[in-house]
This record gives structure tokens, sequence and C-alpha cells, in this order.
């Protein structure tokens, strides 16, 4: 009963988004208030009804209701609680379900917050926002339905795919999500501006903590993704350029791109053209990720033609929205005023700069995905498009972006002076450059490449915390006054230091990792030990354990230091999950400081040893951790005063170029 | 997510011949040799695996192209002509680094074309910007002229 509810409600909520889609559009082209005013209203019901239908499926994953086809599918009675729960997006049918929500829940936001916007506005977005629930409901109930039921309903489920079941569930597919489908609302920003053919200054006020809120949840889903599959995969790498990540990672380097151009047209209300095409762009990436990873094309052309229905209908989805937006975008832009004018050195330009590099990374990045499938459609060759690629076109691209970000925060807009910028940014080098040469000259073996890698993290950092001294004038007055000066800095200020400070960490730990990992493979036998990195791992033996879903075959590990004394004990696992057959490894983790100890375990060898692969990464888990702090610059940044405080109202236009100056 | 999927689906598939990635007794004895192994696996795609390097690999078959790479190394191969070799057996399917060819030429053209095109538009962009900015219409210089004048005449008036 309670699945038949759901489903109910999931039909109930596709007939609202219908609704949505239509009558506050229409209001808004005929000026009717009442009209409008019902885009909130239907909104927020329409979140609530898809809340129901996704409660009523978690229900039927807690109680284990195998009658329903996809719980039997994907859960198992013995399943531990919380992966019954996250089950619930673990599979296809779940995942759009969960994908809707964000993307209603989204909606209700804009219907709540958006009392203040200019009406039609409003209204024009929250249709919108309908056209896509509907497109996405629709989808979900003619092709992915996860309440389908199943007659007579099996004793026992399948279980969930045993690589799924993990923390990593419950944060990576929602987090991920919610900033995938939050940038829908930049993108019906965007088009709700061309259907009214004008954008003022409330629209880039309201823009970019969109945006903003998005692309923290984007980098936090991403950093996640990426340490799960470090610690889960069982080889130690924390990007593997997959197409399943590269799909992730367009929407981030677009979004990332929206982020600083936004800034622009609220500061200087110029660059609004782009700002609109970037947005349409950055969630077209959204739409085009979720069709390469919901269709199946990825794996193979042929998995696509074998059970089309889906991938085609995401197919359409893709083509209408994006075709769509583009050719309104196409008939409006020339409508659109462009707008401030600057001299390319300045804050503007630095920024232009940056929307140059981060949007040829995305178009990279994109061009490497589709590749092999374009090829394979037009020539009928299979060819490979993987790591190495995208190390050799994506690195030199991020590059001088790296170099370049400690200049934008400091230059003035509209006319910067680089000399100036580089005389302050003195310390910031000094640092950088002593970084370069202990690396040299205390890393053993540490090559030119390596040094200067770690001197572009430190750059970056020292870069960032200069932007926040110059700007409190520490060392100029007083201590106190430059501890109040900085607590009375502007919160974007404090957000744009501490994430690109936060890419810096990021850097250092990616740098350190790749060029200072230290491998070890070899077979080990009780009680024997090995080097790694001037410390000694000592195995001490294996035991069997019983887990609720699994068995597994644990082996004890003690790290040893230079001097002998322990620096810490590390379990690996080879795992068999009982309902699938299925065995995963279970690597063992030892973190020192910011540097992991990484043992993967592998076949027993006939004469009572196993095959043991050890790794040394030396900071890397700095990579993850400047994730982090990004995710908490973007929190920061978005509790700005200006955000705060009336940001939306009317009267921006004029309070606009103060502020600006002042940041 | 789905890589996880993809994963687990050939962690089944090879579940009845486990091997590991990188063998102890595949390793060369000469480290050069073996270093220069390893940097050729990592641009070898296991051809059974989902976008996986032979060099990450558990599958047999990419057990298989490890070993015949340290073999034609230690034959004394250059790293092209190993390649050369596992291209000519298996297509350049097997490349996860695409040569650069006419076929391949919009993939590796697109971030230096993008970039100079760009980086051209942007800068014309900022220039003509500029130009029609510094140059004033007579109608705005006899406005301007108004202007000056009139807040001119009223300067002495207000101190």
């Amino acid at each position: 009963m309670i699945v038949e509810t759901g489903h109910f409600a999931l039909v109930l909520a596709l007939a609202l988004a219908l609704v949505q889609s239509l009558v506050p559009l229409v209001g808004a082209r005929t000026n009717d208030a009442r009209l409008m005013a019902t885009g909130g209203p239907v909104a927020v019901a329409g979140f609530a009804l898809t809340g129901i239908a996704f409660a009523a499926l978690v229900m039927a994953y807690v109680q284990s209701d195998f009658s329903v086809a996809n719980v039997w599918e994907n859960s198992h009675s013995a399943k531990p609680m919380l992966y019954k729960v996250t089950g619930t997006w673990g599979n296809h049918e779940g995942s759009m379900l969960l994908w809707v929500l964000i993307l209603t829940f989204f909606g209700a936001l804009v219907a709540v917050f958006g009392g203040n916007l200019p009406a039609t506005l409003r209204a024009n977005v929250l249709s919108v926002q309908g056209w896509i629930g509907a497109a996405f409901l629709l989808f979900v109930l003619t092709t992915s339905n996860p309440f389908i039921r199943l007659e007579p309903a099996p004793f026992e489920g399948r279980d969930l795919n045993p690589i799924l079941q993990d923390v990593g569930l419950a944060i990576h597919p929602p987090l991920l999500y919610l900033g995938y489908v939050g940038f829908s609302v930049c993108f019906s920003f965007a088009v709700a501006a061309l259907i009214d053919g004008r954008i003022d200054a409330a629209w880039a006020r309201w823009v970019r903590p969109w945006t903003l809120a998005a692309w923290m949840f984007l980098t936090g889903g991403i950093a996640m993704g990426s340490y799960w599959a470090y610690y889960e995969l069982g080889w130690g790498g924390f990007w593997f350029w997959d197409p399943v990540e590269n799909a992730s990672f367009m929407p981030w380097l677009a979004g990332t791109a929206l982020l600083h151009s936004a800034i622009v047209m609220e500061k200087r209300s110029a660059l609004k053209i782009w700002t609109i095409l970037l947005a349409i762009l950055t969630f077209s990436l959204s739409l085009l990720g979720t069709f390469l990873v919901r269709s199946g094309v990825l794996t193979s052309v042929h998995a696509f033609a074998t059970d089309p229905t889906r991938g085609v209908f995401i197919l359409a989805i893709l083509v209408l929205f994006i075709g769509g937006s583009l050719a309104l975008f196409a008939l409006r832009a020339g409508s659109l005023t462009a707008g401030g004018l600057f001299h390319p050195i300045s804050r503007e330009g630095a920024l232009v700069l940056n929307n140059l590099f981060l949007t040829t990374a995305a178009a990279t990045v994109l061009v490497g995905t589709l590749y092999p499938l374009l090829v394979e459609a037009v020539t009928g060759d299979k060819i490979s498009v993987g790591a190495p690629f995208f190390n050799l076109t994506f690195g030199p691209l991020m590059l001088p972006l790296l170099l370049l970000i400690p200049f934008g925060p400091l230059l003035a807009w509209k006319r910067g002076d680089v000399y100036a910028v580089a005389q302050r940014l003195m310390a910031a080098f000094g640092g950088a450059l002593l970084a370069v040469l202990a690396t040299l000259l205390l890393a053993d073996g540490a090559s030119v490449f390596a040094a200067l890698g770690v001197g572009i993290g430190v750059w970056m950092i020292l870069g960032a915390l200069t932007d926040l001294v110059q700007k409190s004038a520490l060392g100029t007055v007083p201590l106190a006054v430059a501890a109040r000066r900085l607590a009375g800095l502007p919160r974007s200020v404090h957000g744009t230091a501490l994430a690109h400070l936060g890419m810096g960490v990021t850097v250092l730990g990616i740098v350190a990792t790749l060029a200072f990992e230290a491998e070890h493979i070899t077979i080990m036998k009780p009680g024997e030990s090995t080097a790694i990195a001037g410390r000694t791992l000592r195995f001490e033996g294996v035991s069997p354990v019983q887990g609720p879903n699994f068995t597994e075959t644990r082996a004890s590990f003690v790290l040893l230091g230079a001097g002998g004394g322990k620096l810490g004990e590390v379990t690996s696992a080879k795992r068999v999950y009982t309902a699938r057959q299925m065995p995963t490894t279970e690597a063992g983790i030892l973190t020192l400081g910011f540097s992991q100890l990484y043992v993967s375990l592998g076949d027993p060898t006939q004469d009572g040893g196993i095959v043991v692969r050890i790794w040394w990464k030396p900071l890397v888990t700095l990579i993850w951790l400047g994730g982090l702090v990004m995710m908490v610059a973007a929190a920061v940044s978005l509790t700005d005063r200006r955000l705060r405080v009336g940001a939306p109202a009317r009267r921006a236009k004029a309070a606009s170029s103060p502020a600006g100056a002042k940041a | 997510m789905r890589r996880f999927c993809i994963a687990a689906l050939w962690l089944a598939l090879v579940l009845g011949a486990p091997a590991w990635a990188v063998q102890p007794d595949e390793r060369l004895a000469d480290p050069a040799l073996e270093a220069r192994a390893r940097t050729l696996s990592a641009e070898l795609r296991c051809m059974v695996c989902q976008n996986q390097s032979i060099d990450d690999s558990d599958a047999e078959l990419a057990h298989d192209l490890r070993v015949l790479v340290r073999e034609r190394l230690a034959a004394g191969d250059t790293n092209e002509q190993v390649l050369d070799f596992v291209v000519a057996r298996y297509g350049e399917f097997v490349l996860l680094k695409p040569r650069f060819s006419a076929r391949n030429a919009l993939l590796w053209g697109t971030p230096v074309v993008l970039l100079v095109v760009g980086g051209v538009v942007a800068l014309v962009a900022a220039r003509s910007r500029r130009k029609t900015s510094t140059r004033l219409s007579d109608e705005e210089k006899a406005a301007l002229d108004r202007i000056l004048a009139e807040s001119g005449s009223e300067r002495p008036g207000s101190v």
C-alpha cells in the first residue's frame, strides 16, 4: 500500500510539474498576477509529492519488501540498515528518483526564497524548472519506474552490489546530485532571462548564490567520490579519467567558470551574454553527464542499441533542452545589451582569462570523453582515450591558470597594475621559491618537475593568504586594527581566499602523491617484514572474520618507524559477499599526519605467503582536504552580507558599484 | 557511481581466475627496464576492462600483455617499437593515448584551437570595446560641453 501511495504521488507530481510548466509562464506573458502566483505553491507541492514517493521507496527498502522488483534486485534482508537506506539510490531507478527529488527541492527553494524576485522572472524561472521536472518525472515513470511489483514476491533479495555497500554511497551521490541538479536553477534563470529579453542586476545577484551552492555540493561530491574510489577499488588511484568521472567533472569546470563570470556580471554588469551562455552550458553538461551515465552508451555503443528506451528518452530530453535553450539564446542574445567596459589588464580581464582556460579545459574533457563514440559512429574504428591523453592536454591547460590565480583577486577592477600586484606577491613568490629549493635539497631524488609542482602549490596557498594580508593591511597597521579589518572584510573575500587556498592544498597533495609515492609489491609470510619509504611493515598474520552479509580474510600489519618504534597498525582484507559470491578488496589505510600507508592484498601463494601491494602516499589526504576547504569557502561566501540582506532587491543596481570597488 | 558497478561487474567476471595487477613474478630484474615497462603499461588499455590500463588491471589478458611488453623490452625493443608491436596485434584500441593522426586531429586540436580562438576573440572584443569607448560622438561631445559649462558656472556659487 505504501508503495502504491508512492507511485501515485509520483504521478501527481508529474501532473503538477505540467501545471508548473505552463501556468506561470502564461501568467508572465499575459501579465496576470494570479496565474504567475500559482508557480510557488505548485512547486512546493510538487516537491512534497516527490518527497512522499521517495520516502515510500526508502520504506520499501527499510522493510526489505521484496515484492518490489527494485528492492528485490538491489537489497538483502541481512544487509546493515545504513546500506538498506542508501541502497535506495544505489541503482538506476532509485538514483533517478533522487535526481528528480533534488530537482523539485531546488524548485521549491526558488519558490520559497524567491519572494522578492520580480514577479515575471520568478514565474518564468519556476516554469522552466517545471519543464525539466516534467521531462524527468515522465522519464522515471515510463522507463525507470522503481515501484513495479513482483508476483509472487521472492523470499530473499539479490543484495546490493558489494562495492556500493559503503558510507560513500550515503554521501557521494546525494552531494553530486545536489551539485549537478543545482545548476538547473542557473539554467532556469538564464532561460527565463532570455524569455524576458532582459537581464538586470537582480538577475546576477540571484544567480551567483545558486551557482555557489551548486558548486559547493558538486565540489564535495567529486572529492568524496574520488576518496571513495581511492579506498574501495584497491589500487590506490584517486582520479582515473573515467568517462563517468568526466561526466561530473565537466559541469564542475564549467560551473567554476560560471561562478567567476557571474562575479563580473554582478559587480561590473559586464560579460552578461557570456554568463547566460555559460549558465546554459553548465547545466547542459550536467544533462549530458546524466545521459552518458544512465544510457549505458559509454560502456559500449552496442549496449545502447540493445536496450535503447532509456538512452533514447534521455537523449530526447538532452536535445530538447540543450537545443532549445541554445536556439533561444541565438534568437535573443542580440537584444541583450553588453555591459561595462574594462581594460584587458584588470580584475575583469583576469576573470575572462580564467573563463578561457576553464571552458577550454571543459571542452577538452568533453571531446576526449566523446571522441571514441564519434570515431566509432563515423568510421567504425574503435579507439581509446584514457588517462595519458587527459594528463597531456588537461595538465598544460591548468598550469597557467593555477599560476595566475594569486594575481586575480589583487588586481583592481576596470584597470589594474600588474607590476604593483607582482610587487605585493613578492613574499608569496619568495616562499614558493624556498619550497622549490627545499624540495630539491631535502627530498631524495626529487625531480625538477616535482619541485616546481610543490612550488606551484605553495605559491597558490601563499598567494591566497597574501590577498587577505593586503586587504587587512596586516604589517602596516597595528595588529589589533588589522585583525579587526580582517574580520570586517566581506565574507565573499574570505571565501575567495579560502577557495583559492583549498585549490592550492589540493594541487600540493596531487603533486606530492604523484612525485613522491613509493610502491612495493612483494610476497609476505606471517612474521616477515618489508621496507617501504624508510619505514618497516611487519605482517602479523591472517584471521577469518564473519560479517553480517560477508566473510572476510583479514590480514594485520604493524608499521614501524625508522628507529623501530611502532607507528600504528593496519588491517587489509579480502571480502566475499555471500549473496552474490562476489569478492572485494578492503584496502588497509593508515593515516600518519597528512600521509597515508595503503596496503592491498593479492592472492595467496602456494607456500603460505600472500601477495601484498604497499604504497606510501605522502600528503595524499591534502587532495581531499583541499576539496573540503573549497566547500567551506563556498559556504562562507554564501553567508556574505549582500546575499543575506535584501540581496535581490530591485534597488540593487544602485548599490553595486561601491561594493565592487571595495571588494 | 557507475564505475563501481562496472568495476564490480568485471571483478565478478575475473573471479574464476583471479590475478593481481603487476605480480611479483612478472617483474624484470633490471630496474630501468621495469620502470619503462610500468610507463608503457600505463598507456596500454586492458581490452576486456572498462577504461583501465593493464598496469591497474587484474584481468588475465592484462597479465598476458604485461608479460608481452616485458618480453619485448628484454629483447631490446624501444618503447615505440613495443607500442607498434602491440598495436599491430590488437589495433589502436589498445592505446589509451591515441596517436597524432589525421583521424585524431579534432581530438588533439580542440584544446589548442579553442584556446587560441577564444583568446583572440576575447582580446578583439576588449579592444573594439575600448576603441568605441574612447571616441565620443559629436552629440556626446556637445552634451559633455554643456554639462561641463553648467557645472563650471555652478561651482563658484556653491562654494
